[in-house]
C-alpha cells in the first residue's frame, strides 16, 4: 500500500517540478516574504519588539491569503483534470485505492508547498537575524510561521481534492477554489467584522465570535501563531481575541479541517465515475 | 476450459432507464471476443461495470473469481481507455514506470515495452509532444504490463494509421497466445471481422448476439449475393428469366437464401452460353452487425 503511495507521490512530484510549479511558488514566497520584512521594519521603535518579530506578524498575514492561494491552484486540477483526460479511469483500474491515490497526490503537493514556504520565509528570517534584528523568541516565531503555514495550506490542499472530485470539470473545479477562497480568506472575516460592529460589545463579541473565529481554518491559522507568541500578538492588534480562547483551540480547529477534509474529498472522489 | 470472465445477467440502471439489461457473457482465456454496438448500446457500461468503476444495479461479474474492483480483479485485468490522454509533462517512461509500480511488477519491463510499441526513441519525450497515435501506443504499452488474465480495449484501434493497426492486433494475438482474454470493443468491423474469434453485439442495453461470426452468419440467414455477367445480348433475358436486378450493361445482381446457394449456381453453372463469370459475395459483418443492431423497426 505505501508502495503505491509514494509511486503516485513520485509522479506527482515530477510532475509539479516539470510544470515549474515548485520554482513559481518558490518564487512567489521568496518575493512576497523578502518585501514584507523589508518594509515592515519601520514601526519596530514604537511597539520596542525586535525586527524579525514584526516580519513575522507581517508575513502572518500574507501567508492567510497566499499559503491557501498556493495550495488550491496547485490542487484543483489533480482529480478533475486527471478525469477529464480520461486517464482517472485507468489509473482506477489499477490497485490502487481511491485513499491511496489521494494520499500519494497530499504528499507531493506538501512537499512542494513545505519546500516554497520554507525557502521563502526562512531567507527572511535568515537575512533579518544576519542583519541583527532577530532573538530567540523571534526565531521560534519564524518556525512556527513555517510550520502552520504548511498546516493551512495542507487544508486548503485537502479542499481542492474535494471541489475538485465534486466539480466535473477542471474550469469547474478552478471557479469552485476561487469563490472557496474568496470566502473563506477574505468575506468571512468581513461578516465577522460587521456582526461584531452591530453587536456592539454584547453577549456575541464576548463569547460566540472567539469560537466563529477560530472555526475558519484561516483565522485559527493567525491565531495560533498570535497566541503562541506576545510579541506577535502585539504587533498584529490581536491580543483581544487571543486572551479569550484556550490554547488548544487554534490548532484543534486546523487539525480537524484537515482531518475532515481528506475525509470529505475521499468520499467525494469514492462516489465519482470517471 | 473453466471461463476467466464471466456476466450473469448483468444490469445498470441510470437515470431510471436500463443502460444494461440483463447481459450474460463469458470469457476463456486465449479468446478473442468483439463487442459491437451503436453508440450508447451499453459498451463502455459494461467495460466500467466489469473494472468496477461503477457499480452493478443486478446480476453478478467475477474476473478470475474475484469481485470487480477488488485488489485481486485489478491486477488480473487490464485496460485501455477510449482516446486516453496522460499529463502533458510528464514523459512516457514516467508514465509508464507509475503504472508498472502500481501494477506491483516493478519498472524493469517498461524499456522492453516502449520498444514493443515502438515508443523507444521518444521514451524521454513529453507526453505533450506525442501524437494522438503515439498516446494511444502508450496506453496499448501498459496493457502489456504484468501479463494480465483479462484485457479490456475500448475503441483501440481509434486515432491509428494503417500499419498501427496491424500491429495493434498483432500484439492482440500475441496476447492472446499467452492466455489473456481480450474483450474488444469497436467500431472498426473489418478488422474485428478477421481478428476475433467470437462476435457479441448490444442494442440498447440487451445482448443480441454472441457467437462465432460463421454461426451468426447461419443464423441470420442473410442472403448470398451473386453477381452474374452475361455474354453479349444475353443479360436482358438472363435477368428477365430469374428476376435479378441489372446493375450495368452486362452483369445482373440476384441474392439467394444460404440453403439455396449450391443449387443456384449449379444450375448457373450449366448455362454457358448466356452466363460468362460468377462472382459471390458471403454476408459480411456488416451486413449482420445491420441485422442484429438494427433488427427491431429497421
Amino acid at each position: 500500500m505505501i508502495g503505491r503511495v509514494l509511486a503516485v507521490a513520485r509522479t506527482e512530484w515530477l510532475i509539479v517540478r516539470r510544470n515549474r510549479w515548485l520554482f513559481l511558488a518558490t518564487l512567489i514566497m521568496l518575493l512576497f516574504a523578502l518585501a514584507l520584512t523589508f518594509a515592515g521594519s519601520a514601526p519596530t521603535g514604537t511597539l520596542g519588539v525586535d525586527r524579525l518579530t514584526v516580519a513575522v506578524a507581517s508575513m502572518t498575514t500574507l501567508s492567510v491569503y497566499l499559503a491557501p492561494l498556493l495550495a488550491l491552484m496547485m490542487s484543483f486540477d489533480s482529480i478533475a483534470g486527471e478525469a477529464d483526460r480520461g486517464s482517472l479511469a485507468l489509473l482506477l483500474s489499477y490497485p490502487a485505492g481511491r485513499g491511496e491515490i489521494l494520499g500519494g497526490k497530499f504528499l507531493a503537493h506538501l512537499a512542494a508547498l513545505g519546500f516554497a514556504m520554507s525557502v521563502g520565509f526562512g531567507t527572511s528570517g535568515l537575512v533579518v537575524a544576519a542583519t541583527g534584528g532577530a532573538s530567540l523568541e523571534s526565531a521560534l516565531a519564524v518556525g512556527r510561521l513555517i510550520g502552520t503555514s504548511i498546516l493551512l495550506g495542507a487544508v486548503f490542499l485537502v479542499f481542492g481534492y474535494l471541489l475538485s472530485s465534486l466539480a466535473g470539470s477542471p474550469a469547474a473545479a478552478a471557479g469552485l477554489s476561487a469563490a472557496l477562497w474568496l470566502v473563506v480568506v477574505v468575506l468571512y472575516d468581513l461578516g465577522l467584522l460587521g456582526a461584531v460592529v452591530a453587536d456592539a460589545g454584547g453577549y456575541f463579541t464576548q463569547n460566540v465570535f472567539p469560537w466563529v473565529l477560530t472555526a475558519n481554518p484561516a483565522d485559527a491559522f493567525r491565531l495560533w501563531n498570535v497566541t503562541s507568541s506576545s510579541d506577535v500578538a502585539l504587533a498584529t492588534g490581536m491580543t483581544g481575541v487571543s486572551g479569550s480562547l484556550p490554547v488548544w483551540a487554534a490548532p484543534a480547529s486546523i487539525v480537524f479541517w484537515l482531518v475532515a477534509g481528506f475525509a470529505m474529498a475521499r468520499t467525494a472522489l469514492r462516489r465519482l465515475e470517471p | 476450459m473453466t471461463d476467466i470472465l464471466t456476466i450473469d445477467s448483468a444490469s445498470k440502471r441510470r437515470a431510471g432507464q436500463l443502460t444494461l439489461d440483463a447481459v450474460s457473457l463469458a470469457l476463456a482465456p486465449g479468446e478473442r471476443v468483439a463487442l459491437l454496438g451503436h453508440n450508447g448500446a451499453g459498451k463502455s457500461t459494461l467495460m466500467k461495470l466489469i473494472l468496477g468503476l461503477t457499480r452493478l444495479d443486478g446480476g453478478a461479474i467475477r474476473i478470475a473469481g474475484a469481485r470487480p474492483g477488488s485488489n485481486a480483479a485489478r491486477l488480473a485485468t487490464a485496460f485501455l481507455p477510449e482516446a486516453v490522454s496522460f499529463h502533458k509533462s510528464l514523459t512516457g517512461r514516467d508514465q509508464l514506470s507509475l503504472f508498472a509500480r502500481l501494477a506491483g511488477v516493478g519498472t524493469a519491463p517498461v524499456a522492453g515495452l516502449l520498444e514493443r510499441v515502438g515508443l523507444a526513441d521518444a521514451a524521454d519525450r513529453r507526453i505533450g509532444t506525442y501524437s494522438k497515435g503515439m498516446r494511444q501506443r502508450l496506453g496499448l504499452a501498459q496493457v502489456l504490463l504484468g501479463k494480465p488474465a483479462v484485457a479490456l480495449l475500448d475503441e483501440p484501434t481509434s486515432g491509428l494509421d494503417p500499419l498501427s493497426r496491424q500491429e495493434l492486433y498483432t500484439i492482440i494475438d500475441e496476447l492472446a497466445e499467452q492466455g489473456t482474454a481480450v474483450l474488444v470493443a469497436s467500431h472498426a468491423l473489418t478488422e474485428v471481422e478477421a481478428r476475433t474469434d467470437r462476435i457479441a453485439i448490444l442494442r440498447k442495453g440487451r445482448l443480441v448476439a454472441n457467437d462465432t461470426l460463421a454461426s451468426l452468419s447461419h443464423k441470420a440467414g442473410l442472403p448470398t449475393k451473386l453477381r452474374i455477367r452475361a455474354r453479349q445480348g444475353a443479360a436482358d433475358r438472363f435477368a428477365a428469366d430469374t428476376g435479378g436486378r441489372r446493375v450495368n450493361g452486362a452483369s445482373i445482381e440476384l441474392s439467394c437464401a444460404p440453403e439455396a446457394k449450391m443449387e443456384q449456381l449449379r444450375r448457373f453453372a450449366a448455362m454457358t452460353d448466356t452466363v460468362e463469370d460468377i462472382e459471390m459475395t458471403p454476408p459480411r459483418l456488416e451486413d449482420l452487425y445491420r441485422h442484429f443492431a438494427q433488427e427491431e423497426g429497421a
